[in-house]
């Protein structure tokens, strides 16, 4: 019983102070979870953020039904969930009656403004740490660098460059257990001359854990 | 009526991807475009309300065309609908997860994928980097420190969100 109250006071807080949308709750779930709480270490906690953020969904909400899942089962996923959404639905009731108001409102303004670029910040800090902590080396940088360019510049969807990500990671294993099967040494080729960027961190990645 | 909001959100819900802006389009498109039942400056509105509140942009915004629909009623029933299919995929999800923790694929996967996520969070990071959110050169203060201070000092992010708030306050 106890642990399900702190899961819920801990979601209730973060779920309040999750402003400019849930990436910026990644911070907070950090913070929380793994420094204050020591619920899940770290290392589990950016593997978790690789699934979460692979799945379709609402992240803050997938992140909540996760973490509450994996400390104390459905009941901590279903606590979890509704500290995480409950405060959006209650501030959304208290300031119906006033939303022009409170959206025209000087000092609410100037606060936002002191705000955004705090919440820029805690978007960029987790990702940058979630590099160093998954270990892998730093000739592994240009996969990051190269995603966050199709996105920002090319626009291309987050959904296409996971699909293609999934495809090419699959395949490349299963062709390299089908090689040792076979000890053919020629059967390299990949089916998808879709995505060029894709395929070359997915092959990065393939001849790291071949060395290693 | 109430049907038709649940199946929307539950669409959007389902087949969003990649956090809150993704989704923001789709939820346009069904509210405003395909059923009417708002305008796109009522929906701007909306979208402006759901970046100063609290919560995620997408699980806001549903809660508040909900809201407008149908009261709190509708607003519970569409922030419910948005979360339903993350519940259920997550439930899957997770139970198949945690059963093949060891599976060679499982293991190659999370591998794969995590460097891309990294380069995905990154760049929801660097979109928000526009002239709205840093109106000047303090701007760019602010989001320096803060990261200094939650990188290298590792300090709550909860007291940098309510400290740059007071800085906002007294400075502007």
């Amino acid at each position: 019983m106890r642990l399900y109250f702190d899961l819920l006071t801990t979601f209730l807080k973060i779920g309040s102070f999750t402003l400019g949308g849930g990436y910026a709750m990644l911070a907070l779930v950090e913070q929380a979870v793994v420094r204050q709480k020591k619920w899940i270490d770290e290392d589990e906690f950016w593997k978790m953020i690789t699934i979460v953020q692979s799945l379709p969904g609402v992240f803050a909400v997938n992140t909540a039904l996760y973490v509450g899942y994996r400390i104390a089962g459905k009941a901590g996923a279903a606590v979890s969930f509704l500290g995480a959404v409950l405060p959006s639905l209650v501030i959304i009731g208290a300031i119906s009656t006033c939303f022009q108001e409170f959206r025209e409102n000087e000092t609410v303004m100037k606060i936002f403004a002191g705000i955004r670029p705090c919440v820029v910040a805690l978007i960029l800090a987790p990702s940058v740490k979630m590099f160093i902590k998954s270990k892998l080396s730093w000739k592994f940088l240009p996969i990051p660098i190269l995603v966050a360019a199709a996105v920002v510049f090319l626009k291309m969807s987050p959904v296409y460059i996971i699909m293609a990500a999934i495809i090419c990671t699959i395949g490349w294993e299963y062709l390299k257990i089908k090689d040792i099967d076979k000890k053919s040494t020629d059967n390299h080729e990949e089916d998808e001359a879709a995505d060029d960027d894709d395929e070359k961190n997915v092959e990065f990645i393939s001849s790291k854990k071949e060395n290693d | 009526m109430f049907l038709k909001l649940f199946w929307s959100f539950f669409k959007i819900g389902l087949f969003g991807f990649g956090g809150g802006y993704g989704m923001i389009s789709m939820i346009q498109f069904d509210v405003v475009d395909k059923n009417g039942w708002m305008t796109n400056s009522e929906f701007a509105d909306i979208l402006a309300l759901s970046q100063m509140t609290p919560g995620p942009i997408s699980i806001n915004c549903a809660t508040y065309i909900g809201y407008n629909q149908g009261g709190i009623i509708g607003a519970i029933f569409t922030t419910f609908a948005l979360c339903l299919p993350t519940i259920l995929l997550m439930a899957i999800v997770i139970t198949w997860l945690f059963k093949n923790k060891e599976n060679h694929y499982v293991k190659a996967l999370l591998s794969s994928l995590n460097p891309i996520v990294v380069g995905l969070i990154f760049s929801a990071g660097v979109l928000m980097m526009n002239k709205e959110n840093f109106v000047g050169f303090e701007s760019v203060i602010v989001c320096t420190i803060v990261f200094v201070a939650t990188f290298f000092f590792k300090v709550n992010p909860i007291y940098l969100i309510i400290m740059s708030g007071i800085f906002g306050y007294f400075y502007y």
